[in-house]
């Protein structure tokens, strides 16, 4: 009598109706455990002849790897069905918001300088520094602004009480005595004391907060420059428009921008000139580049040999340029910010609006523009 | 500096058009401000002489006129009833925009006669409504001329920046002759003979100067006129003064204006009647003296003020204004004429002192001529004698001009070497000279330059490369590259100000917003911050809210957070990276990045409930900008002394080593808050980024020490330990990290305070990592080093292990 086909059939519709993983358990112990029904027939095989026994041992061996096998493709297809189902159950909205991150931003003023530096930078100067709070000596008379002069009455300077006593005339650079304290009222101060410091070659640019009583629709009581000098033994007027040139047409991303230069006067430069960009003009809208109209950006020149020998540089020898511009209105320019008082409102909506990305880096290798 | 095109050509001879000139200005340094041209609508439109007229052969109301130009002459139908042979009219040429219908006229035939033009009647031309006939121009209009100039309706209006070192351009002769040296006509010649003198002038001058002092007025010269009218001015004269704004007012107050603004002279002109006494005596103001000047004003004058006194006070402050008392009216009938030279400085000294402005102060305190006080007198007289009638007595002569003669040295090469653009000498010559210097060539090539007397504002060689430069043009400078000067690329930014950006991008990526403030702020802000010290307060303040230096940022930026909360946003985070002032010193200034974070950490959010800012954030902030500024936070100690404007339970002051202090941090007093008139909470920091020690940088790139990779797994043990209240974590973190080599790191992952623990105790539980170096721990090893943990704590910190 071989009843293995039917305990085959048995056990495998068992194992293919078994709905979970304990019920296959079931199933195996049944059939394979140590009292399973399959154990059981595999013990008797030594009851039989070996003729027999060969046979059936064989078959035995046959039945239980298929119900073994089908016990395991079972418990695998269950596995499978109980992840889908418990993923089915994890399924979340995606479109909700993710937890919160705020994002910060950098100030078109900390932005743009960062720019004006990466562009001078590449044409190999360094960033120099002075202190807001100067001298009057500083701040006009080693720029050959002597205390009467016209230029000095326009700058709407503001005075600090601080004032040393000492005869003005005939001091020596670098002394303190009879000087008033002010805030610098430009960036050029620096101009003074780079080259008291530091012996020519020189090639810096210093970007700064300035300062003058004025204040309204295009006036700030403070804003910001940047001031630029170089002095060697041969840099000309030439050297000094392509240096500006290619700084107006890196900053404003327009490669043939037109710039011209004409004749102006600053009491530190000599020869002097205005720079001003080709822009249009049209129908209230306005757009840097090319078009019929001229717009003023800096102004610069050749330092001014009185300045040099008030820095104790020799003017019979050494020559060079400076420039400097206001970095609000280069800013507005470049981004249409429209209301320089608007700079120094922080109201976060503006901030938003016209601030910088963290990363966005300015750099001549990665570009200027985020 | 405003004036006309045709007052212009009164001095220039040229053909150049009103933009063309405006340009020229421009690029020679004469900034053009704003040029009003009525001409543009009428550029076209020539003179035409009517040659002939005969009917049209096939309509009864036109005529075909010939017309000349002078150079052309066509046929034009007309159908104006006035035209006719020998008059003069407004010819409009094929391509000619006509303002009036703003059409460009074309060929047309009409009724098969070609008419290649058009005669306009004034409402062709858009002047007026008028249309029945063609205009009709004066007999003297010069065929082919411009039509607009022959009705006296081109006279653009130009105005001009004048930079403080042109005062010459401060007359329009001056700009005329910048125009002539820049090619752009010729300068006419100036009529200066002297008028005779009738009789000795009955007024005498004294100059009576302080010995040291006499320079304050060196120069003076007069004369008297008597026997005038002091009407109106001629209709030429008060048109000049019209057109740039100027209001008529008598002939001889009119002259002195004219003068001023034509010519650069500023003169006064005294009721010689009023005046008493016979003699006007230049000198210093007595203290106590006063004068009403033209204004109406009353002035109270000052010993270095200079003043034209008669035999009892002053009558007139010199280079700024005259007295009311004799100022001259229609009932005038003496005056006597002042031409004067003032000392620049003491003039610009008086006007500000004073707060009077004046047309004869800005001249004088840019130096007028000193050359020209006689010559503009004899204009001046010639003026008054032509509109007023009278008699002019002889001159009166004080002092003596001012020396003004010097020769600079101009080597031609230092043009190419400074300017950059080789200029010819014999170009250089003639640009100094046609601006008025008088040159002369040495052997050696160089040239001496005496520059002109109305030019004391050049006064070396540099001044003379500007002037030859100017004038040849700065676009004809060729662009040079600005070359490398080091082989190899230096860094633009130095450690300190590379530690600026650096904490700038980390503080944005740390989603704080950048804004920019104010370096000034209140008294009241500065004083609630620590400042406020006398030496740091405006003398000027542009308002009593902004009169301070700031000795710190946060008072701005919590005012910042408290605007945007009034607009909508409480929740803000801003930062600045700026100065603070302690003194008045180059080296007070410090450079600071403050933060500030108020109202709660973010939005109400559906997996993440916001919470209160608190002093754990500016904590984190601070600790973030010192990790990317390379400090070592390990070596940052933590301390609860911060300054007043914090709260004084959750503040605290970061410092490297015992003293130097690095920043503060914490919550911001709720009192500080509450007299800003700020909701909180509000939590800050302030760092020193100048106190931060630079990131050492060695030659060949900073080194770093081998990279020692254990292969045995580092091992984690907790511990609670019980201390006192008041015991700080950083004590006991630092008790167990120092227990035993081995230990690598100490996290606390809860602090708890409750009944269990009695009164005054709390516990912290810590994580220590241990990392194995030679073999693997065994749990005796493991064991030994929690037991040195546990002594250590105890040692240290009181502490014992919660049971």
């Amino acid at each position: 009598m071989d009843d293995r086909p039917a305990l085959r059939d048995e056990l495998l519709t068992a194992v293919q109706a078994a709905s979970s993983v304990d019920d296959l358990e079931r199933i195996r112990i049944s059939a394979l455990g140590k009292k399973g029904r399959i154990t059981a027939l595999m013990k008797n095989l030594g009851q039989m002849d070996p003729e027999v026994r060969r046979e059936a041992g064989a078959a035995l061996n046959v039945l239980k790897d298929e119900v073994a096998a089908a016990l395991d493709a079972r418990k695998a297809a269950l596995a499978d069905a109980e992840l889908d189902a418990r993923l089915a159950a994890e399924r979340v909205d995606v479109t909700l918001p993710p937890r919160p991150e705020t994002e910060g931003s950098i100030h078109p003023i900390s932005q743009t300088i960062d720019e004006i530096v990466a562009i001078f930078g590449e044409m190999g100067f360094a960033v120099a520094e002075g202190p807001d709070i100067e001298d009057d000596w500083y701040n006009f008379t080693a720029l050959n602004i002597p205390p009467e002069h016209p230029a000095r009455q326009e700058m709407d300077t503001f005075y600090l009480p601080g004032h040393l006593p000492g005869h003005l005339p005939g001091h020596l650079p670098g002394e303190r005595d009879g000087r008033r304290m002010v805030l610098r009222t430009h960036t050029s101060p620096v101009q003074i004391r780079t080259m008291l410091k530091t012996p020519p070659p020189l090639r810096v640019i210093a970007p700064g907060r300035t300062y003058r009583c004025d204040s309204d629709a295009t006036h700030s009581p403070m804003f910001h420059q940047v001031e630029g000098l170089v002095v060697d033994e041969s840099t000309h007027m030439g050297h000094l428009k392509g240096c500006l040139i290619e700084f107006c047409r890196t900053f404003f991303a327009v490669d043939d921008l037109p710039v011209r230069f004409r004749a102006s006067y600053f009491p530190f430069t000599e020869p002097s000139a205005e720079v001003d960009i080709g822009c249009t003009r049209k129908d209230g809208a306005f757009r840097i580049g090319h078009g019929d109209d001229w717009l003023e950006i800096l102004g610069c020149g050749m330092v001014n040999p009185k300045v040099l020998d008030n820095c104790g540089i020799d003017s019979g020898r050494y020559q060079g340029f400076a420039f400097g511009m206001g970095i609000e209105r280069i800013a507005m320019l470049k981004y249409g910010i429209p209301d320089l008082r608007t700079f120094f409102d922080s109201d976060l909506r503006w901030l938003r609006h016209y601030g910088f990305r963290a990363l966005a880096v300015p750099s001549l290798v990665t570009g200027l523009a985020p | 500096m405003k004036f006309t095109l045709s007052w212009l050509k009164d001095h220039l001879d040229t053909d150049a058009s009103a933009a063309d000139l405006a340009e020229t200005l421009t690029m020679i340094g004469l900034e053009l401000e704003a040029l009003v041209d009525r001409t543009a609508d009428f550029r076209d439109l020539v003179v035409a002489d009517v040659v002939a007229a005969r009917p049209h052969p096939d309509a009864d109301k036109l005529q075909v006129c010939t017309v000349t130009t002078g150079t052309t002459t066509v046929e034009v139908v007309c159908g104006a009833p006035n035209a006719r042979a020998g008059m003069k009219g407004v010819f409009a040429p094929v391509g000619a925009r006509i303002a009036g219908t703003g059409d460009v006229l074309r060929k047309a035939r009409i009724r098969g006669v070609e008419s290649q033009g058009m005669l306009l009647s004034e409402r062709e031309m858009g002047l007026s409504d008028e249309h029945t006939g063609i205009v009709e121009l004066p007999e003297d209009a010069t065929a082919g001329a411009s039509a607009a100039e022959a009705m006296g309706l081109a006279d653009p209006l130009i105005d001009i920046a004048i930079t403080p070192n042109r005062g010459d351009c401060l007359g329009v002769r001056g700009v005329a002759r910048d125009l002539a040296a820049a090619g752009k006509g010729s300068l006419k010649p100036l009529d200066t003979r002297a008028v005779p003198g009738a009789f000795p002038s009955p007024l005498g001058v004294t100059l009576a100067f302080d010995e040291g002092a006499a320079d304050a007025c060196p120069y003076f010269v007069g004369r008297t006129i008597r026997g005038i009218r002091n009407g109106e001015s001629p209709e030429w004269l008060q048109r000049r003064l019209i057109s740039v704004g100027l209001r008529p007012i008598s002939a001889v107050v009119d002259i002195t204006n004219f003068m001023t603004l034509d010519l650069c002279r500023p003169l006064h002109a005294f009721d010689a009647d009023r005046v008493r006494g016979d003699r006007l005596t230049v000198r210093s103001a007595r203290p106590g003296e006063r004068l009403v000047a033209l204004n109406g004003q009353d002035y109270a004058l000052e010993p270095g003020m200079t003043v034209i006194a008669d035999a009892v006070e002053p009558e007139a402050l010199g280079g700024v204004m005259g007295g009311e008392r004799t100022a001259c009216t229609g009932d005038t009938t003496t005056v006597f004429l002042e031409s004067a030279w003032f000392d620049p400085v003491r003039t610009a000294a008086t006007g500000r002192s004073l707060g009077l402005a004046s047309d004869a102060r800005y001249r004088f305190e840019r130096g007028i001529d000193p050359a020209f006080l006689v010559d503009g007198l004899e204009i001046a007289t010639r003026l008054v004698l032509a509109c007023c009638g009278g008699e002019a007595s002889e001159l009166v002569v004080a002092g003596a001009e001012p020396a003004w003669r010097r020769t600079i040295t101009l080597d031609p090469a230092r043009i190419a070497a400074l300017g950059g653009v080789a200029v010819a000498t014999e170009d250089i010559v003639r640009i100094l000279e046609g601006l008025g210097c008088a040159v002369t060539t040495a052997a050696d090539g160089r040239l001496g330059v005496e520059p002109p007397s109305w030019r004391g504002d050049i006064v070396g060689e540099a001044c003379l490369v500007e002037e030859v430069l100017r004038i040849h043009g700065y676009d004809r400078v060729p662009v040079v590259p600005l070359d490398r000067d080091t082989p190899l690329p230096q860094p633009a930014l130095n450690p300190g100000q590379r530690r600026r950006n650096l904490a700038r991008r980390l503080l944005a990526q740390r989603g704080l917003t950048e804004v920019v403030t104010f370096s000034f702020l209140s008294r009241d802000d500065a004083a609630r911050f620590g400042g406020g010290a006398e030496p740091l307060r405006l003398v000027n303040p542009i308002s009593a809210d902004l009169d301070v230096m700031r000795p710190s940022i946060l008072p701005n930026l919590i005012a910042a957070v408290g605007r945007n909360a009034d607009r909508g946003f409480p929740d803000g985070a801003l930062f600045e990276v700026g100065p603070v002032y302690h003194g008045d010193r180059p080296e007070d200034q410090r450079m600071t990045a403050a933060v500030v974070r108020s109202g709660r950490t973010g939005p109400r959010h559906w997996a993440a409930a916001p919470r209160p800012v608190d002093v754990f954030d500016a904590k984190a902030d601070a600790l973030a900008v010192l990790a990317a500024l390379d400090v070592a936070t390990t070596a940052v100690t933590v301390s609860a002394d911060a300054p007043g404007w914090f709260h004084p339970g959750r503040s605290g002051t970061l410092r490297l080593g015992p003293h130097q202090v690095l920043g503060r941090f914490g919550e911001v007093h709720p009192r500080v808050l509450r007299a800003m008139g700020v909701a909180g909470p509000v939590a800050a920091l302030e760092l020193d980024l100048d106190a931060v020690p630079p990131a050492k940088v060695r030659p060949g790139g900073a080194t770093r020490p081998p990279l020692a990779l254990s292969p045995l797994q580092p091992v984690e043990r907790d511990f609670a330990f019980v201390v006192g209240s008041d015991v700080a974590a950083a004590d006991v973190v630092r008790a167990v990290r120092e227990a035993d080599p081995l230990v690598t790191s100490v996290g606390v992952f809860d602090v708890f305070a409750g009944e269990s623990l009695g009164p005054g105790r709390k516990s912290l539980a810590v994580t220590v990592s241990i990392q194995p170096r030679e073999r693997t721990l065994r749990e005796a090893d493991l064991d030994a080093i929690a037991a040195r943990i546990v002594d250590r704590v105890a040692a240290r910190c009181g502490g014992t292990l919660r049971s």
